[in-house]
């Protein structure tokens, strides 16, 4: 029986399922008529190398020295086939990023920075520039599907190959350079007019399966006569068994991006709902090396969100040879600058959501090819900031490899780690924290 | 001419010679015993003749600058891969992919080749005296694919700014590929291309396919078409 008196009501109630982010692509959707296209990685929240810790040492493991025992950094990549391995001071290098989605400037500055550190940066979809050769002094060419921009001179020039098969922000999909940011020299390295959407194949022309790419790598050896390294780089989707066909195709080195992993366009879909997270790639990628006996053989090298010398040392400790960064590069140059709030707002976005990378307005002058824009961008200036950060994540995982004992990052291993969570636990095959269950391998 | 025998000194033998550019620039070469093997004189680059007696396996002639290299015999995948300048020539039938992401330079297949042909070019010019099979001229970029026998499936598919011409029939034309009218200028480019070929076939009798270009910028009305 209902009282005489004011009905209570119950709390407003949002969906967790309809949440605000979600009724809002709605309604974007319902009015546009268009998937939502966006930069970067996955955004959503993912086991990740943050539910992992060092242990450590104690009475049972010395540590060494900081600041007084040396411990080394330097990694040499390609050493399989290739008369002529890459040689690094640090084990982390620049991924591919294309002239096109990020400005010549933007170029030119990651190709300074990772020169002062030694390490190697990475041309992208749509050619190698003059601006990035001139100042890399390791630079790693991509051979991607659509070959724009592909020549044997530039091949010729480069001290690697890296043969594109997937990348972790879209494994199975292609790119996508829509016409607001095809500049008059864009579209001429790319042989197409000025202005319009270019498709970037997600398959190559020549070339299906590894039995066929193991004649196209010959091919690319041939070409360059045996001297540079090759490697394929793969998104994150069956690691095991695309590594363990990587070898098998002939890498000399191979690259696992993880879903964190950026891309300069694609569909949001394909961002957050294709392929798996970094972390859930390294073990199988490591177990395919180590049954075929080639583990150290053909170096992995690990991308996908690696942020600081943790992420590097964890990485490392699963099994990695190096690891890559892209979108921390470039935040690093100056993506998503909070002191450039204010026009970040004006773009309907704020510092340190700002995606929007396709649409060539960007107020950093990174992913733009408007020359108002880009000049904005000193790649003197942009290339000693990554320069720094690159030595803070290395001096960073230096501390941690210390820590734990180890005078080379490439020591640390598996044995060095705990998990957070039974997730992570599970895929990174190291002990619960405070346990000795791994799961799937041993009981509690 | 030189005699460079596969069959004794294998591929890496046969492309360290063409690569020695001091050795190899402005001769000519003759490759016996190709047996099929892949990637035979591919990344030549500087001007030279080099004759190949007899069959050969994948890219033969890839990446090819300059160079004009006489194929007798059939060739396999993606013979003339991404070439930027010079010829290509093959006295046979050709397989998947030949002319693929070609820049520039021109490609003549005497007989037929298989599908996909001229995917992805980007300014070569691929004569093919016989048939090509599906998919020919998908994404192709620039450059005329001259086919003097008939088109397989889907030809032109998401083309973009290459020049197709046809003598024979064509399956069925791929997304946003359409004829289009043969002006006074394609014949005269047509007849230019086949004579430089040395492929005989009447310009009069061809048929001119493009992109019609409603695909250029994303447009949701024509998702059924992406």
């Amino acid at each position: 029986m209902a009282m005489k008196q004011n009905i209570p009501r119950t709390q407003p109630r949002k969906s967790a399922t309809f949440d605000e982010y979600t009724l809002s692509e709605i309604r974007r959707a319902a009015v546009t008529g268009i998937y939502d296209i966006r930069g970067g990685g996955a955004k959503r929240k993912l086991p990740g190398l943050d539910d992992l810790l060092f242990l450590g040492a104690s009475m049972s493991r010395y540590p060494l020295e900081g600041y007084r025992e040396s411990c080394g950094t330097d990694v040499v990549l390609g050493t399989r086939f290739a008369k002529n391995p890459i040689r690094l001071k640090i084990p982390i290098t620049i991924a591919g990023m294309s002239f096109g989605s990020l400005s010549a400037q933007a170029k030119e500055a990651l190709g300074r920075g990772a020169t002062i550190a030694g390490t190697s940066t990475t041309t992208g979809d749509g050619g190698m520039t003059q601006e990035e050769r001139g100042q890399s002094e390791i630079l790693v060419y991509q051979y991607l599907p659509s070959r724009y921009g592909m020549n044997p001179d530039d091949l010729r020039k480069a001290d690697a190959i890296e043969v594109v098969v997937g990348q972790g922000a879209k494994p199975g999909g292609g790119g996508m350079l829509l016409g607001q940011k095809i500049s008059d020299r864009v579209a001429e390295m790319r042989n197409l007019p000025k202005g319009i959407d270019q498709r970037s194949a997600c398959r190559h022309p020549d070339w299906t399966g590894p039995d066929d790419l193991e004649i196209k790598i010959n091919e690319l050896r041939e070409i360059t006569d045996w001297e540079k390294p090759i490697y394929i780089k793969i998104g994150g989707a069956r690691p095991y068994y695309d590594t363990a066909l990587s070898v098998k195709a002939g890498a000399d080195v191979i690259v696992i991006d993880g879903m964190q992993g950026g891309t300069a366009a694609t569909q949001e879909v394909f961002i957050e709902h294709v392929g798996q997270p970094t972390l859930a790639c390294i073990r199988p990628a490591v177990k395919a090396l180590q049954d075929l006996g080639m583990h150290r053989k053909v170096q992995l090298i690990v991308s996908g969100g690696i942020r600081n010398g943790a992420d590097v040392a964890k990485a490392l400790a699963l099994g990695a040879d190096a690891v890559s960064i892209g979108t921390a590069a470039l935040v690093a140059l100056g993506d998503n600058d909070p002191e450039l709030e204010e026009e970040y707002q004006k773009l309907g976005t704020t510092a340190g959501a700002y995606d929007d990378w396709h649409e060539g307005q960007d107020p950093a002058g990174i992913s733009t090819q408007n020359p108002e824009l880009a000049k904005r961008l000193d790649p003197v200036l942009a290339g000693r900031r990554l320069a720094n950060y690159l030595k803070v994540m290395t001096l960073e995982a230096q501390t941690v490899t210390r820590a734990c004992g180890k005078s080379h990052v490439l020591n640390l291993e598996p044995e060095d780690l705990v998990a957070l969570t039974v997730e992570s636990a599970a895929m990174a095959q190291v002990p619960l924290a405070g346990t000795d269950w791994i799961p799937g391998k041993n009981k509690l | 001419m030189d005699i460079l025998d596969l069959k004794e000194v294998g591929v890496r033998g046969v492309n360290s010679v063409l690569h020695d550019l001091e050795l190899s620039r402005n001769k000519s070469y003759r490759i016996d015993n190709p047996m099929g093997q892949h990637a035979i004189a591919c990344g030549l680059d500087a001007q030279m003749q080099v004759q190949i007696e007899g069959h050969v396996g994948f890219y033969c002639g890839g990446m090819n600058q300059q160079a004009e290299i006489m194929i007798k015999g059939h060739a396999g995948v993606g013979v003339a891969e991404n070439m930027m300048s010079g010829m290509v020539h093959v006295s046979g039938n050709a397989s998947e992919s030949a002319g693929a992401t070609a820049h520039g330079g021109l490609l003549v297949i005497e007989g037929d080749a298989s599908s996909r042909c001229g995917i992805s070019m980007k300014g070569v010019d691929i004569v093919v005296g016989g048939s090509v099979g599906h998919m020919s001229a998908f994404m192709a970029q620039s450059g005329n694919l001259v086919i003097c026998g008939d088109a397989g499936d889907a030809l032109g598919d998401s083309i973009y700014e290459a020049i197709l011409y046809v003598r024979g029939e064509v399956a069925s034309l791929g997304a946003d590929c359409i004829e289009k009218e043969m002006r006074a200028e394609h014949m005269l480019k047509l007849k230019e291309i086949l004579e430089i070929s040395s492929l005989k076939a009447d310009p009069t009798e061809f048929r001119r396919y493009g992109s019609a270009r409603t695909l250029y910028n994303f447009d949701i009305d024509n998702a059924d078409a992406y």
